[in-house]
Order: C-alpha cells, then structure tokens, then sequence
C-alpha cells in the first residue's frame, strides 16, 4: 500500500490527522527510521503509521531466542511464524524486512541477569534489561550502521516535548502503558526514538490493524516475557542454572522458628501467598528471601508494609533528583506519593502513602503525573 | 550493482530461451515411453552430456539432483556408514557439515583438518590424515573467502596410497565450476558437487558426478530414476537449463575468469584506497571474484542492510538461520571471534559486471561506511 493509501485509512478511523501531526513535530529526528517489529499487532501498527507519515521505514526483527515454530508450544515471540508474520505486514506495507540476530547478546544482557536475580532470593525485570541493552542500544548501534536516523518501537508510551526537551511520558492506554520498562532512557535516547502509537488506545491500534488489512489484527497479545512463554518461571530457572546451584532451605515464621523446607529460593517473591504451608492463624505472605542462607520469612500481611526503600543504579531521564514524585514499584501498579533523597549512588524513597509487597530485583520508577523522572533498582537493603 | 554473484547470479539468456521453447512445447514425463516421453528424454540426456563435458566426465556419471546441497547429502550419506570414518574440513558449506553430522549421528566417526588463517588446508596433512578412511571430503573452493583448496594435489596423493587405504574423496565445487579448470580426468576425485543456479541456470538443479564403479547408495526411493540414485521425476525444465548453463560454463572460462579477478582486484583496490580499518579475509589467490572484507567495528549484516538501500547487493556470505545472518562458522573456524565474525561483508562477482559498476560501488560502499562510522571517536 502506498504511503497516501495509508494515511487515509488512517485518518478516517482515527478521525483527525493527529497522529501525524505528532509525527511531524519530530522530523528533526531525520528521515529514515528503522521499525522493531515483533510480528505483534502493535509493532505491525507503529511500522504502517511511520510509512504513512512519509518516513523511510525498514522493518526489522530481532532474533532473540530460540526459534521454533509456534506448533512446537512455543509462545512468546522470535519464532519462525512471528518472523513470517512480520515479513508479510512489511511486504503489505511495501517496507523491506530484515532479521537481526541479537542472541548471543540476549543470552548475557537478559537470561543470565533473570536466572541469577532468581537464585540470589530477588525477583528480576528482564524486560527493562532488555529496553535498555538489546532495544534501544544493540539494536540501535545495528539501525545507525543500517543508515537510520532514528529506531521506533510498538511500546505504549510518549515521547513529548516539555520544558526540559524531550519528555518520556506513560501512554495514553493506562492499561497498556510500559513506561515502567523504560525508565532507563535518557534524553539521548529520546531524542532518536519515536513511539508511533503511545498516544493510541489498544482497541484502536486493533481496529487501524483491522482497516489497514494486516495479517495479525487478529493476533492474540503475547502475555509472558518472551523467554519464559509457557512454562513457569521456575522452570526456566532450574534449566538454566542446573540443579547444584538450586538454593533449597527452610520457610521460617516471623519469629525465626522452622515452619518447613521449600525447593529453592527462586520459587519465591515477596508478598506471595501461593504455595506455602498452611495452619497459621492469620494468612501468610512471603515476607523476606535470603538467597545466601535459602532462608524464606512469612509473615503476615502487616510485615510487608513499607515506609521506605533503597534504590540502586540510578538513572535519570529528568535532572531532578530530591523532593516530591511518585513511584512505581512493580509495573501496572498505581503511582505512590513519594519523597526522594539522593545519597550519592543511591536514592532513598520515603513513602508518603505505606507500599506493599516491595521486591528487591524490581525497579523503581519515578514519575511527576504522567513524566517519567527516572529510576533504579530496589536494593535488598 | 549485483555483488551477491556466490549466492546465485542472473539466468543466462541462453538458458532462458531453451527453458521458454519447451515450456511451449508439449511436455512429458523422460520416463514415459511415448514420442513425447522419449523427446523430453532425448532433452534431459543433452544435457546430461553437457554437464559431463563440464567436468570431462561420462554422462553416466552424472546424476541430477535437486541442488548442490543434496549433492553434498549423496554423496556423503550415500558412501559413509556405520562404523566408517570420514575427513573433512571446519569451513566446508553447511549441507556438507550438517551431512556429516548426520553421519555421524547414525554411528560414523568424523575427523576434521585444521585450516590456516586464510583457510588453506595443507595437502600432506589431508592425505595423512584421510589414509584408511571411507571418505575425504574437501570442497574446490569456499564460497565465503574464495579460499582455493589443493584438491589436484590431494587426489595424486590419494592415488599413491595402497587400494586398501584410499579413501573416497568427495569435493563440494558448487563455487569453483565455471572459473577453475575441473577436469575429472586428469584429478581422481570420485564424487563431486555441481549447482545449476551458480552457473546460470534457475535454482532447482544441481548434480553428483560419481565415477563409475563407486558405490552409491540412494538417498531418495521409490523410483528407478537417474539408475536408482536419485528417485522422482527429472526437474526437465532445470536440467535443460542446467546443460545449456554448462555449455556456456566451459566456453570462454578462461577469460571469464580474468575479467571478475580484474573487477574484483579493482573493487578491493578502490576500497583499500578510500577506507580505513578494512582488512581483506582470505587468500589474496582465492576465486576469482570472491572479496571477503572485514570491516573493523561493524556489524556487517547491517551494511549490508545500508548498501541495500542504495542498491548494492552483497551478503555476510554465511547461512541465514530463521532469515538471520548469523556469525559465519567458516570465519570462527578460522580463528575470528563473534564481533570479528560478524564484521565481514563478502562481495562477489559475476562476468556480467564492468568496471563503471564496481566504481559505482565503490563509491556507495565509502559514504555507507563513512555514514556508519559517523560520531566514532
């Protein structure tokens, strides 16, 4: 389809031309753009979007992980039909396809630092590993040599331009926004990045999908981290790590006193319920892990209230570093009234409102309303 | 500019115009014992003796197949089992290191010969190595750095051991026909591996030359085509194709030859000149045409995506798994880590090029990597 043809179907399902007054406002980002397409609906949406405003788009798809068929159970994406669903939009879009292979790089930068995070008692965040050293640096440095001005990706999110510059904000979609997993991008990054459709609604992306004819308005979402699709984390784990490094122990109540065993500390994250014994007179949640010794603390639900946590591996999309903000700790969870406290490599957050469930492993992300701010890992301490 | 000549070059206009006439005529099964059956029989034994005259081989020692790499899987699979070993090389293509595995798989054992920097396999180490084998497979010449192998010299090596001790040699020259001289008279190999498309012809053909008097068992059954070495109906199409490719092969190679080394020489000389951090991967006497580059600190597979769009073809040279180049094994077995690997960018020449397009892409081929290299310090 042409890039006019395109724009029409687009403009009249989104009913304004918006979107590509958006777009426009970028073009200092230069013209050719290299499009990650997944095979996804939303990827698949971003790429037609980007031709239809006039942009010289590849497409191309990262080779992440293994690539079986999807007949073989596997679920998440990188295999061969995610591949062919991508070259058949991108043929439907008159956009040449490539794939990229990043596995070696995956395998180092996400699956190693997801199995260690695991067996050292916290719980990880591959996909922010991911944003930040497959998307938006490998891949990036890949687009540059391809000849690209700039990369674009199907997340839910806004690049905005504010007062400061360039302003990461969550996406219009509160229910689809990833900006969570993104908290690591910098103005730099902003300044060589489109999101097509943060400023979309997921139903529309599907109905644009549905009127521009691509091959995957139908496609279900992808629900897991990629890696993992199917199986249980555990499992990835286990295969991974090899039984040796297993770190079995003891579930202990909150008094130190031996209430059971449990296989592995990986099994495990703060705030869980499932999976541990019964017969206490209050419910019991996992309160703290030890990856050192294997030791599992319950407790129940009032010992996992936080007041206040350590934040490590800072990073910054705004200069702002002390007062007020808000605060996600785990994704799709709703912001928190916070105060920040920088310490020179680390951030304290002093919760204004009392946080549940608070994981080490997981990042925290600071916002101002819908800005992201910037964020870090909680530490363990 | 076409600079992807190894992966398969344009259908000659020759071999076009014989596949179109019988596209027109009435066509039939080489099998059948009717006039029209016995026309298209006629045809495909043409050309079976043009593809022996390639090769100066006897037409019977030719069997069709589908491609050079299930050339590579008959011959292999079909002289090596059980029990047998066999000798090959780490930068051999993938159909003939995936066969071997196979073969290995179903209980064969596989030795393998270490290549030198620039991938040249020492002759004396070859036949040492391969006495009182099964089989030694070597291939003419590799696709990806144009490294030529010693194989004349192996076969006279081979020759001189004892009848007990000679190993069948089997060489991959799907790279090599139609620029070095294959002449299976005067070189004992006993299988060798040909593919239609890197000659000329449409993809979809290829052939075994397999001397007479070696056995071979099939690989494909249920039928008594090609003697009972290769069952299902002749691609007549392709083999027409094929024997007006080959024809055309041996005319002229010589100075075929000369040109692409010529074009090539220009293109690597223009480059050196105007680009820095390039180093030439390979022997500088390799196949004509060949130029495998590695360009420092760049992915080559997205070169290749740049030069693309600028209407440069060429290629990283390696399989692409799932349509992802990925780091070439030839160039790991060579001693290159990932990021050298997958720093290396093959151009390849065909006879249909001049210098204007290779000063054409030259010229691309500087401002892709002055644009890549663009804010390196």
């Amino acid at each position: 389809m042409t890039p006019e043809t395109l724009r029409a179907r687009i403009v009249s399902v989104l009913g304004s031309e918006q979107i590509f007054t958006d777009l426009l406002a970028r073009k200092a980002i230069g013209t050719r753009i290299v499009s990650a397409m997944s095979g996804g609906v939303d990827s698949s949406v971003a790429t037609a979007v980007l031709r239809a405003a006039g942009f010289d788009v590849l497409g191309v798809s990262m080779r992440l992980g293994t690539s079986a068929p999807r007949a073989s159970g596997h679920s998440g994406c990188c295999s061969l039909d995610d591949f062919d669903d991508a070259r058949r939009v991108s043929a439907r879009l008159e956009v040449p396809h490539y794939i990229v292979d990043l596995r070696n790089l995956f395998e180092k930068k996400v699956i190693v630092p997801f199995v260690e995070t695991y067996l050292a008692g916290c719980t990880p965040n591959p996909c922010t590993l991911c944003n930040r050293d497959v998307k938006f640096d490998a891949f990036w440095e890949y687009a540059r040599t391809a000849g690209a001005d700039a990369v674009a990706t199907g997340h839910y999110c806004r690049i905005v331009s504010g007062e400061t510059g360039l302003e990461l904000h969550t996406g219009r979609d509160a229910d689809k926004d990833q900006s969570y997993f993104l908290f690591t991008l910098q103005k730099a990054e902003l300044a060589r990045t489109l999101f097509p459709i943060g400023d979309l609604e997921k139903g529309a992306v599907r109905e644009l999908a549905r009127a521009l004819e691509l091959p995957v308005a139908d496609k279900p979402e992808s629900q897991d981290i990629c890696f993992v699709a199917g199986r249980s984390y555990a499992d990835v784990v286990e295969e991974r790590a090899g039984r040796e490094r297993i770190r079995r122990g003891a579930l202990v109540d909150g008094s130190g006193h031996r209430v059971g065993e449990h296989s592995g500390v990986h099994h495990f994250t703060i705030g869980q319920r499932k999976g541990l014994p019964g017969g206490a007179s209050e419910k019991q949640y996992v309160t703290a892990i030890d990856g050192a010794s294997g030791e599992v603390r319950l407790g129940p639900a009032a010992d996992l209230q936080r007041s206040s946590l350590v934040v490590e591996d800072v990073s910054w999309t705004e200069d702002l570093h002390d007062g007020p903000a808000q605060v996600r700790l785990r994704h799709r969870q709703k912001l928190l009234p916070c105060r920040l406290h920088s310490r020179g490599e680390t951030v304290e957050v002093e919760l204004l409102e009392e946080a549940r469930s608070v994981s080490p492993g997981q990042a925290a992300v600071w916002y101002a309303g819908s800005r992201v701010l910037g964020g870090g890992w909680i530490s363990a301490l | 500019m076409y600079l992807d000549h190894n992966a398969g070059g344009r259908i000659r206009t020759e071999v076009a115009a014989a596949i179109t006439e019988w596209l027109q005529a009435p066509t039939a099964n080489p099998s059948s014992l009717h006039a029209a059956g016995r026309r298209a029989r006629d045809a495909m034994e043409a050309a079976r003796d043009e593809v022996a005259a390639l090769l100066r081989a006897e037409p019977a020692e030719i069997v069709f197949t589908g491609s050079g790499s299930e050339a590579n899987g008959l011959a292999i699979l079909g002289t090596l089992g059980a029990g047998q070993r066999a000798v090959s090389t780490p930068i051999e293509h993938a159909s003939v290191l995936r066969n071997l595995a196979v073969a290995s798989e179903g209980g064969a054992q596989v030795e393998w010969l270490d290549p030198d920097p620039k991938g040249n396999i020492s002759a004396t180490a070859a036949v040492d190595r391969a006495r009182g084998a099964r089989l030694l497979s070597m291939g003419w010449a590799n696709g990806e750095i144009g490294t030529i192998q010693p194989v004349p010299v192996v076969a006279s090596g081979i020759a001189e051991l004892p009848a007990a001790e000679r190993p069948l040699l089997h060489s991959d020259a799907v790279q090599a026909a139609g620029l070095e001289e294959i002449d299976v008279g005067a070189v004992a190999v006993d299988l060798l591996s040909l593919s239609g498309h890197k000659l000329g012809a449409p993809a979809g053909v290829g052939a075994l030359f397999v001397r007479r008097g070696v056995e071979l068992t099939a690989q494909l059954h249920g039928g008594s085509q090609e003697r009972e070495r290769r069952a299902g109906t002749e691609n007549l199409l392709g083999i027409i194709g094929f024997g007006v490719a080959a024809k055309l092969a041996g005319q002229g190679r010589e100075a075929r030859k000369a040109k692409v080394t010529e074009l090539r020489n220009r293109l690597w000389e223009g480059l050196s000149a105007r680009v820095s951090g390039i180093r030439r991967i390979g022997d500088s006497a390799g196949l004509a045409g060949t130029l495998a580059i590695s360009f420092a600190g760049l992915r080559g597979d997205a070169l290749i995506v740049a030069l693309d769009s600028v209407g440069v073809a060429a290629s990283t040279g390696s399989a692409c798994a799932a349509g992802a180049p990925e780091p070439s094994p030839v160039l790991l077995a060579l001693g290159h880590d990932e990021n050298s690997a997958r720093s290396v960018v093959r151009f390849s020449i065909g006879s249909d090029l001049d210098s204007a397009a290779i000063d054409h892409a030259i010229d691309a081929i500087v401002a892709v990597v002055a644009r890549a290299r663009e804010g390196d310090i």
